[in-house]
C-alpha cells in the first residue's frame, strides 16, 4: 500500500447527494484513497484524478470513463478479493464501501505499463475479422495453441476458483403495474397508477430515484425536479399498494410479462448482517410494464476518441451534480446538438470556462444562449480530428469544417484534460425489444423507438423518443392512469402539473468527424469491443451486407455492452457507407441480460445440498447407523452396500449377495414408485396398459406386468396386485415412477375418459422391505405365526394381509432375487419398526442387509431386466419377455410390434455373457465384436449393458444385447472397451444364468 | 416463463406444468385393424405450424390434470385453455 494522495477534483458547492462527512477508504491497484459516502468507485476515482481504469478488450489501449452508469463500456474493474473476487464489474455501478478493493483487468503487469499494448502498435495486423481469418489453419493448432492464446490475448477479468460464500435469494412478485426507471415520466407512470389504486413496483438501477431530475435545472409545479422527485417518492412510500425498490436493475423481458430484477441489497453495506444476501433476483410477474428507462447519450467518432478523460457530456454533468465531482478543470465540450451546454453551464458554476466545439452552423437555443451570455466564445462549424496524450487526454487538434462537413479546413492543437461529447441520445428500448417490439426509426430524433407491441408493454418518456419534460410527464401520467384502470374500478385520475425547461434547438445529423489530412487515427464506434470505423468500412468492403454479419464480424454491439453507446453510430455509419437510410439498413436484436448478471445471483439458494431435494426412506436412519454407503436413485438416497471394517466394494457386495443366496438378506424396497388404483373399469385399465392378459387375475394375487409406450419400446414394469374389487396396487421402478403415473393420467383423461378408473400415487404412503432368501419363509413364519406361509398357503405371486403391533401390514410373495422371498409393506411411519423387527428375529438366520449393488447382481444372474436393459430402444422380443405379450387382445404398443423392423430376425437381443478367463470383469457399456483383430471400424454386434461377479459361480457374468443373440450361444466372442483398452474374449451364454427354471422362487 | 390458466387451478407459472403435444391427434380405436401408414402417422408424425397450435398440457405439479390450450407457437400468445370435455371459448 503507497500513501493515499488527495482528493481534488471536487465541485465547489455541495448540492449533490455524497455525504462529505463520512470518509471511505478503498483501494484501487493496490493504492490507497478515500472518497465519500454517495460515491461511486468511479466518483471517487476521477474525484482523485484518476480517469486510467483499464485496458481495451483487443488492442490494449489505456481506457478511462465514458459514463456515469450502466452505459459505461471501458470501466470494467476486479473486484474484492479471493473467494469474493468477481471480475468485470462495471466500476460506475459499484457503491463506495469501506476497504473496497478495485483492481484493473486486462493488463499486465500494470494498467500503467502493458505489455499487450503491442497490439495496438501491431492494430494494421488486427483488423475485423482476424481471428477469423488468421486462426483457421491448420485445424489441430486450434484447441492447443490457438485457443488458449487467444483467451489468454483477449482477456476480461479472472474468475474466481472457489466457491462463492455469498448468500442469493430468490423472490417471485405480482403486480398490476411495474415501472422501469424513475426518472421524470417513471415518477409519474407510478404515482398515477399507484393513486388509482393499482398494485405498483418501481425500479431503479441507481442509488438514488428522480433520473434526469436529480441532474437538470427543470421546475415541476412550483417545485424544482429534484424537489418533486423526492416528494413524490415521499408519496409513493406511503402507499401501501406501492413497492419501491432502488439498487434494482431489471435485466430481462421474457414471455407473457415476465420480468427479471437484479437488487444489489447489501453489496453498498459495509457490515451487513449474517444472513443479509448480497443480492436478490426477482421474478416478476406484471399485469402491465411500463418503460420508463430513459435515454443514453452517444458518443461522436474522432481520431483516437477514446483516451482517458474523454466522456459523455452528460456523464460529466452527472459526476457534477449528482456526486460533486469534476472530470476535469480544463474541458473542452465538442456536441452536434443543445443539450451538452448544460453540462458547460456547470462548469462555469465551478468557475471553469469550457472550450465548446459544435458541429453545427449556429444554434439558438436557451442554454446556447446563456453561455453566450456569459460570455464563453463558442465555436461552431468546427469539431475534434485527433487528440493526444497517452495514459491520459493532454490535447486536441481541432478545426473548422468545411461547407459539407466532410473534411477540415484548418487545424489547430489546443489543451484540455477532458473533453466531453454528445452526439445526442439514443432511447433505452432494450427491454421494449426483448419483449418483442418491433422497433421503429423516428427521423425526428435519428433512433429507435418502441412501435408494435407484442406483450403488455408501453414506453414512455425518454425510453420512447419523448424528450421533452412537458412530453414525459403527460405521457407518464396518461399511461400510468389508461393501464391502472384495468386493474381497478376506481378511476382516480391525478392531473399532470405545469412543468419549466430550456426549449432545445435541433441536433446535427453528424456523429464521425473526417480524419485529419494525411492521418488515419482509429476513430472509435464500440468501446468495449474495440470496433473502430476502419473496421465497419472493412467489414463493407469484403461484402457483409446485413446488418447482423456487419456486428457478428466485427463484434459491433455485442456481449455483456449490448450497443448501448455503440449501436445507432454503428448503423449509422453502415447506412452512410451504403447511400441507405438506417430504417433500411435495421437494427439488431437486443438480447437480456441488459446489464451483466453475478452467475451466483442467477443461482440463488439453489447450491450443494439445496440443488435437489432429497427423498429418504423411514428406514434412511437405521442404514446411515449401519454404515450404509449411499447412492442417488432420482432423488433418493438408496444404501448402495453396508461395508465391515476393512471390507471394499467387492467384498461387501459378494457377502451381501451371496449371503441372500444361502441364508436370508434384507432390502430397502420403499423407492419403488406404488400407484393405487381403484374403480369399476380398473382390470380393462390394466388390460390395455399392460402387454399381458390382466381380466382374469383373481383377488388376492400379483402379476407381473410390463406396458409399452405407443412405439412398442418397453415403458416400464413392475408387479401389480388385486386387493379388492375394484382396487389395485401398482409398483412402478423407481426411475419411471413419476412417469408411469403421467402416462396412466393421460390415458384416463385424454384417451379413454369413459373408463371409470382413478389413480393416485401412494409412493409415500408405503415402506416395502424385501426379505429374500431360502430362508425368509422360516424366519416371517416366526414373526407372524398366526399365518399360513407354506408354499400352498401363500403360493408364488400370492399376498395377505395381516397385522403385527397393531400395526397393518401387507406380505407380498414376489422376488426380484430370483430367491424365495417376500415382501413386506406397512405404512411408511412404521417401516423403520418393521424393519428393526425382522432384523432381530431374523440374526438367527443370520439375517444381513442388502444394498443396491447386490440387488442388481443377484438379478443380473437370474438375467432379470432392468433400466440398462429397458433403454427406451428394446421391443419385449429384444429382453425375452416375448412371453409376456398376448396375443388375443389389443394394448397400448401393439400395433408397433408388427411392424417389419421389430420382427427381425437379426434384431439385437439379450445374452448372458463369461470371460473366457472366468476372471475378468467386462466393463458396462463395452462393444460386442467378432474379431478384435480387424482394422476398425470393427462391425459392432451390440453393447454389455449390466455386469456383475455372481456369487453362485465365482466368476464375472455380464448381460448383453448382440444382434440375433439366439443363435450365438455357445460362440466365443470379445467384448471390447476402447476407454479402458482391452479386449476379453468372452462365451455367450443364456441370460438366465441361475436357476434358469425359476424352482427357487417357486419353492 | 409462460404463464398458464390451468382450468382447474387458475394462472400458474409453466414450470408447473409439462407440455404434452398436439391435442388433436387422435388415438386408433383398441382392437381395430389399421395400416401401417395410418399407424405410423399417429406414432410419429406431428404437424409442426407456425402460429395457433391446439395442444396438451399436464399440471403435473399441481392438480395432475391434464387439458388443452390454444397457443401461438411463433408468439406464445396463448388465447384460451380448457377441460378435455370442454371446446375452446373462441
Amino acid at each position: 500500500m503507497r500513501l493515499s494522495m488527495s482528493n481534488t477534483y471536487r465541485t465547489k458547492n455541495s448540492t449533490g447527494l455524497i455525504n462529505k462527512n463520512k470518509k471511505i477508504n478503498f483501494s484501487f491497484n493496490g493504492h490507497t484513497y478515500h472518497g465519500y459516502e454517495g460515491d461511486t468507485l468511479a466518483s471517487a476515482l476521477i474525484s482523485n484524478g484518476i480517469h486510467l481504469i483499464g485496458r481495451s478488450f483487443k488492442y490494449h489501449r489505456p481506457r478511462g470513463f465514458l459514463g456515469v452508469g450502466v452505459e459505461e463500456p471501458n470501466a470494467m474493474v476486479q473486484l474484492h478479493e479471493g473467494n469474493k473476487s468477481e471480475p468485470n464489474i462495471i466500476a460506475t455501478e459499484v457503491e463506495l464501501v469501506e476497504g473496497l478493493k478495485a483492481k484493473s483487468q486486462n493488463c499486465w503487469p500494470s494498467v500503467q505499463f502493458d505489455i499487450g499494448e503491442v497490439n495496438n502498435l501491431l492494430n494494421r495486423f488486427f483488423p475485423a475479422g482476424f481471428y477469423y481469418k488468421t486462426f483457421m489453419w491448420p485445424k489441430s493448432f486450434w484447441m492447443k495453441i490457438y485457443e488458449p492464446f487467444i483467451r489468454k490475448a483477449a482477456g476480461m477479468g479472472v474468475a474466481p476458483l472457489q466457491p462463492d460464500p455469498d448468500r442469493y435469494e430468490h423472490n417471485y412478485e405480482h403486480c398490476d403495474v411495474l415501472v422501469v426507471g424513475s426518472g421524470p415520466s417513471g415518477l409519474a407512470s407510478a404515482l398515477a397508477a399507484a393513486k388509482n389504486g393499482a398494485r405498483v413496483i418501481l425500479a431503479e438501477d441507481k442509488a438514488n430515484f428522480g433520473g434526469s431530475l436529480l441532474t437538470d435545472e427543470v421546475t415541476i409545479g412550483n417545485m424544482s425536479g429534484k424537489e418533486w422527485a423526492n416528494d413524490t417518492v415521499a408519496q409513493l412510500k406511503s402507499l401501501p399498494n406501492v413497492i419501491l425498490k432502488k439498487r434494482s436493475q431489471v435485466f430481462g423481458y421474457y414471455d407473457h410479462n415476465m420480468t427479471v430484477m437484479i437488487e444489489r441489497v447489501s453489496d453498498h453495506q459495509e457490515n451487513p448482517s449474517k444472513y443479509t444476501p448480497r443480492q436478490r433476483l426477482h421474478y416478476i410477474r406484471a399485469g402491465e410494464v411500463i418503460v420508463s428507462t430513459g435515454s443514453i447519450e452517444r458518443p461522436i467518432s474522432f481520431g483516437n476518441n477514446d483516451r482517458p478523460g474523454i466522456l459523455l457530456a452528460s456523464a460529466a454533468k452527472e459526476y457534477m451534480t449528482v456526486y460533486e465531482t469534476l472530470v476535469g478543470k480544463k474541458p473542452i465540450i465538442f456536441t452536434n446538438n443543445d443539450t451538452a451546454y448544460s453540462t458547460a453551464l456547470e462548469f462555469l458554476k465551478n468557475d471553469i470556462t469550457p472550450v465548446i466545439l459544435d458541429t453545427r452552423n449556429n444554434s439558438n437555443g436557451e442554454l446556447v444562449k446563456e453561455v453566450k451570455q456569459k460570455g464563453v466564445n463558442i465555436r461552431f462549424n468546427s469539431g475534434i480530428a485527433d487528440t493526444k496524450g497517452h495514459l491520459k487526454i493532454k490535447s486536441a487538434v481541432i478545426g473548422e469544417l468545411d461547407k459539407d462537413k466532410e473534411n477540415f479546413t484548418s487545424l489547430e492543437s489546443i489543451d484540455c484534460d477532458c473533453i466531453c461529447m454528445s452526439g445526442g441520445w439514443t432511447p433505452t428500448v432494450h427491454l421494449s425489444s426483448q419483449a418483442g417490439n418491433k422497433l421503429k426509426f423516428n427521423e425526428e430524433i435519428d433512433a429507435f423507438v418502441p412501435d408494435k407491441k407484442r406483450q403488455r408493454e408501453s414506453a414512455v418518456g425518454a425510453a420512447n423518443g419523448s424528450f421533452t419534460l412537458n412530453q414525459s410527464l403527460a405521457e407518464g401520467f396518461q399511461v400510468g392512469f389508461d393501464l391502472s384502470n384495468k386493474f381497478t374500478n376506481n378511476n382516480i385520475e391525478t392531473n399532470t402539473p405545469n412543468s419549466k425547461e430550456p426549449k432545445y434547438e435541433k441536433h446535427e445529423r453528424l456523429w464521425c468527424m473526417p480524419l485529419p489530412q494525411g492521418k488515419k487515427p482509429k476513430r472509435f464506434i464500440d468501446f468495449q469491443n474495440d470496433v473502430a470505423v476502419s473496421d465497419v468500412e472493412l467489414a463493407i468492403r469484403e461484402g457483409f451486407r446485413s446488418i447482423e454479419h456487419v456486428k457478428r464480424y466485427t463484434t459491433l454491439g455485442m456481449a455483456g455492452d449490448q450497443g448501448k453507446t455503440s449501436n445507432l453510430n454503428g448503423l449509422q455509419y453502415v447506412s452512410n457507407i451504403e447511400k441507405k437510410i438506417v430504417p433500411e439498413v435495421g437494427h439488431t436484436t437486443f438480447r437480456p441480460p441488459y446489464t451483466p448478471v453475478t452467475i451466483g445471483a442467477i443461482v440463488g439458494r439453489e447450491v450443494g445440498n439445496h440443488y435437489l431435494p432429497t427423498r429418504k426412506s423411514p428406514i434412511h436412519n437405521w442404514h446411515e447407523e449401519n454404515n450404509a454407503v449411499f447412492v442417488a436413485a432420482g432423488l433418493w438416497q438408496r444404501p448402495r452396500y453396508y461395508p465391515k471394517e476393512s471390507e471394499n466394494m467387492n467384498d461387501a457386495v459378494n457377502r451381501e449377495a451371496a449371503n441372500v443366496r444361502t441364508n436370508v438378506g434384507i432390502c430397502d424396497v420403499t423407492t419403488l414408485g406404488k400407484i393405487d388404483i381403484k374403480g369399476p373399469d380398473a382390470p380393462e385399465f390394466l388390460n390395455r396398459v399392460y402387454t399381458n392378459a390382466w381380466l382374469k387375475l383373481p383377488v388376492g394375487k400379483a402379476r407381473y406386468g410390463v406396458m409399452l409406450r405407443e412405439d412398442g419400446m418397453v415403458f416400464d414394469d413392475g408387479t401389480t396386485s388385486w386387493l379388492s374389487e375394484n382396487h389395485f396396487h401398482m409398483t412402478t421402478t423407481t426411475a419411471q415412477a413419476a412417469n408411469v403415473l403421467s402416462h396412466l393420467e393421460y390415458y384416463l383423461q385424454v384417451v379413454w375418459p369413459e373408463l371409470d378408473v382413478n389413480v393416485l400415487s401412494t409412493t409415500e404412503q408405503w415402506s416395502g422391505i424385501a426379505v429374500a432368501g431360502p430362508k425368509s419363509r422360516e424366519l416371517l413364519s416366526k414373526l407372524f405365526p398366526n399365518i399360513d406361509l407354506s408354499n400352498e398357503g401363500l403360493p408364488f405371486m400370492g399376498l395377505v394381509d395381516t397385522k403385527i403391533d397393531g400395526i397393518f401390514a401387507r406380505i407380498y410373495r414376489i422376488s426380484f432375487s430370483g430367491e424365495l422371498a417376500y415382501e413386506v409393506n406397512v405404512e411408511s411411519n412404521f417401516g423403520l419398526h418393521m424393519w428393526k423387527k425382522i432384523m432381530d428375529v431374523g440374526k438367527a438366520f443370520n439375517i444381513q442387509p442388502y444394498g443396491t449393488e447386490a440387488l442388481s447382481t443377484l438379478r443380473i444372474e437370474m438375467g432379470h431386466v432392468a433400466g440398462a436393459e429397458l433403454d427406451g430402444r428394446a421391443v419385449p422380443f429384444d429382453v425375452g419377455l416375448n412371453g409376456m405379450v398376448s396375443k388375443k387382445k389389443d394394448f397400448i404398443g401393439k400395433r408397433s410390434l408388427s411392424k417389419e423392423a421389430f420382427t427381425s430376425e437379426d434384431r439385437q437381443t439379450i445374452v448372458g455373457l463369461v470371460p473366457l478367463d472366468k476372471r475378468t470383469k467386462i466393463p458396462e457399456g463395452s462393444h460386442i465384436v467378432e474379431n478384435d483383430k480387424v482394422a476398425s471400424p470393427v462391425p459392432k454386434l451390440g453393447h454389455v449393458s449390466s455386469s456383475c461377479w455372481s456369487v453362485e459361480y465365482n466368476n464375472p457374468f455380464s448381460i448383453a444385447i448382440i444382434k440375433d443373440g439366439k443363435n450365438k450361444i455357445g460362440k466365443n466372442l470379445f467384448a471390447v472397451s476402447p476407454l479402458k483398452d482391452i479386449s476379453i474374449p468372452v462365451e455367450v451364454v443364456s441370460s438366465h444364468y441361475v436357476d434358469p427354471d425359476g424352482e427357487r422362487v417357486r419353492s | 416463463m409462460l404463464e398458464i390458466k390451468c382450468p382447474y387451478c387458475g394462472k400458474r407459472s409453466q414450470n408447473e406444468f409439462s407440455y404434452g403435444g398436439d391435442a388433436t391427434v387422435k388415438r386408433p380405436t383398441l382392437g381395430k385393424e389399421i395400416s401401417t401408414e395410418d399407424w405410423d402417422n399417429f406414432v410419429y408424425f406431428r404437424d409442426n405450424p407456425r402460429g395457433k397450435h391446439t395442444e396438451l398440457w399436464h399440471h403435473v405439479s399441481g392438480c395432475r390434470q391434464w387439458f388443452k390450450a390454444s397457443r401461438d407457437t411463433a408468439t406464445h400468445e396463448i388465447f384460451d385453455t380448457c377441460k378435455m370435455n370442454e371446446a375452446f371459448n373462441e
